[in-house]
């Protein structure tokens, strides 16, 4: 499932680290960035490649919020509606994109291409509001930057 | 204060880049590092008076000195950037503007601590500044400031291995002890101590967890000397530090100033006062899990760990949170529980379910259907998980609901009749 240069970057990680277990994480977001989100699949996947149990992975995957186990939009747009945020208009922020595309937290368009989450804080408070789309931060927002973001992502599909 | 030169994050342009760290005198202070004994790094370093910058304001000096000596297990520094405490986005800019600083630091530290590798530890949410610092450390190699080459560089025998180790998005793995558990890639429940990291931390070896704040201010304790830093800011918490002043102001942002600086100074200052000139209702003085202090109890408060304790709080991460006259406390607290809810690693009791309890009991009060006592029932409930878990998370999520509603009760009295 992994290229050959992946698998060098899989060997790279590796190195960091007296244990295999370590390099799990790693993986993981590489197995996401690659294939959008975390099967079950992937997981019998990478704990092969690793030789490490399966549960294991398992265990790292349910713990943390940035791996998914099901498909999410193809832009994931992570709204921060913690305190820093909602001082600052985070309730604009997902209204705008509920007028903009029609979804709000937890739901995905129908063209699976935009999907909305509440995020926690992602130490972005002296720009707030903001929200990350993939790995990309969008500070200071406004209801004019927030349609023409969408507009763009959109023009891109 | 506008005599202060900022020396975290200067203003050199493109200081991110390795040639423009080197020339402004960078990877000079690992070599003079070098040319003394590892326990006079540690002892001036102690001299300095630095504090940690991650939350609990511990001597730096003295954590270090815990580290043993034997060389019997290999030692392990982790440096934690999972910055992830609300309110708090201070770290980001010295991945973003000064990594060199930061690694440089790592150096430093590393031989003083005799360690052979550091980890440095940033929250995946981070992913461009996880690039910007892996660029910045792969720089620093190709130079032979790091690893087997470094050897040869400063003509030393020591030498140590510095990775990026990238988060996957939990507040709890800011925990020292649960960052460690991050990075052996088992699920991250904080650990019990003692045993302490820097007896049994990192696959069972000696560690020493140090904020990237905190090991940003090493080199320019070893350039300059202890008696320099210890005569910045705050007497018994010394040093510049990175403010980060979010909410209702005009001018948010991270500012590099002194310790001990007047709260009310900073937001009216620094940070450009309340829009509309509102009076301030609460400032929470160190990220979210600080005890809450009201606007009419602010005059003469200094930003520094001494000051802070005194009126009742703390400096935690230095990230100042404020809110007008005009803000819902209700909904504040609502927002912070639903955060330690969320981020309760489920380990302990108290907190993996007191958390659901709390958070409840305030969707009962913001649908109109609370009464006082139910206020009475969050402190109690409070007091319940407060020193009651593994780990201080435990407090985190007990200390913004309890301290309110002892500071503010006649708010969240007159917000129930909503």
């Amino acid at each position: 499932m992994f290229s050959e240069e992946e698998l060098k970057q899989v060997e790279e990680l590796k190195s960091h680290y007296p244990t295999n277990l370590s390099a799990v994480m790693g993986v993981l977001h590489m197995y996401q960035d690659k294939y959008g989100h975390i099967s079950d699949e992937g997981i019998t996947y990478v704990a092969n490649l690793l030789e490490v149990p399966e549960e294991n992975v398992l265990g790292v995957v349910t713990f943390y919020e940035m791996y998914h186990q099901h498909k999410t939009g193809k832009y994931k747009l992570q709204v921060c509606t913690n305190v820093s945020c909602m001082l600052r208009g985070s309730d604009m922020v997902l209204q705008t994109i509920k007028d903009k595309i029609g979804i709000g937290i937890g739901e995905m368009t129908d063209d699976g291409l935009f999907s909305v989450h509440e995020a926690e804080c992602l130490g972005s408070c002296g720009t707030a509001p903001m929200m990350s789309v993939n790995k990309d931060y969008h500070e200071n927002l406004t209801p004019e930057t927030i349609n023409e973001l969408i507009d763009a992502l959109k023009a891109k599909g | 204060m506008s005599e202060y030169q900022p020396v975290i994050l200067p203003d050199i342009p493109d200081l991110d880049r390795i040639d423009v760290y080197e020339q402004h005198g960078g990877y000079q202070h690992i070599r003079k590092s070098l040319g003394m004994a590892p326990d006079d790094v540690i002892g001036i370093v102690k001299e300095s008076g630095l504090r940690g910058r991650g939350g609990a304001a511990f001597p730096t000096g003295l954590k270090w000195s815990f580290m043993p000596t034997d060389g019997e297990k290999p030692n392990y520094l982790c440096v934690n950037g999972d910055e992830s405490e609300p309110g708090s986005f201070k770290d980001r800019q010295i991945f973003e503007f000064n990594p060199h600083l930061m690694i440089e630091g790592i150096l430093i530290a590393g031989y003083a601590l005799r360690i052979k590798a550091a980890y440095i530890y940033i929250r995946g949410e981070y992913e461009k500044w996880v690039q910007m610092v892996e660029k910045a450390v792969a720089d620093a190699y190709a130079k032979g400031y790091v690893g087997e080459k470094m050897k040869e560089t400063f003509g030393t025998d020591f030498s140590c291995e510095i990775y990026v180790h990238r988060g996957a998005g939990a507040y709890i793995c800011g925990e020292e002890s649960s960052l460690m558990n991050s990075i052996e890639g088992i699920r991250p429940y904080p650990r019990v101590k003692p045993p302490f990291p820097a007896q049994v931390g990192l696959w069972g070896c000696p560690t020493t967890i140090n904020n990237v704040e905190t090991i940003a201010n090493v080199p320019l304790i070893i350039e300059r000397g202890a008696d320099w830093y210890k005569n910045i800011g705050a007497e018994k918490h010394p040093g510049p530090i990175l403010y980060g002043i979010s909410g209702h102001v005009n001018k948010p942002g991270v500012y590099e100033l002194p310790t001990g600086m007047l709260l009310t100074e900073l937001i009216h200052d620094v940070a450009g006062g309340v829009p509309g000139d509102k009076k301030i209702k609460m400032v929470i003085p160190g990220g979210s899990s600080m005890p809450p202090l009201r606007g009419d109890q602010l005059e003469g408060v200094r930003m520094d760990a001494e000051s802070l304790k005194e009126i009742g709080s703390a400096i935690g991460t230095a990230g100042i949170m404020v809110m007008d006259e005009d803000t819902d406390l209700t909904r504040i607290l609502t927002r912070i529980t639903h955060f330690y809810k969320v981020e309760s690693c489920g380990q302990c009791t108290p907190c993996r379910e007191g958390t659901g309890w709390m958070l409840k009991v305030f969707h009962r009060l913001l649908d109109g259907e609370g009464e006082p006592k139910d206020l009475d029932l969050l402190h109690s409930v409070a007091k319940n998980i407060e020193g009651n878990t593994v780990c201080a998370l435990g407090d985190a999520a007990a200390w913004p609901v309890k301290f309110t509603i002892e500071r503010f009760r006649d708010e969240l009295e007159a917000e129930l009749s909503r």
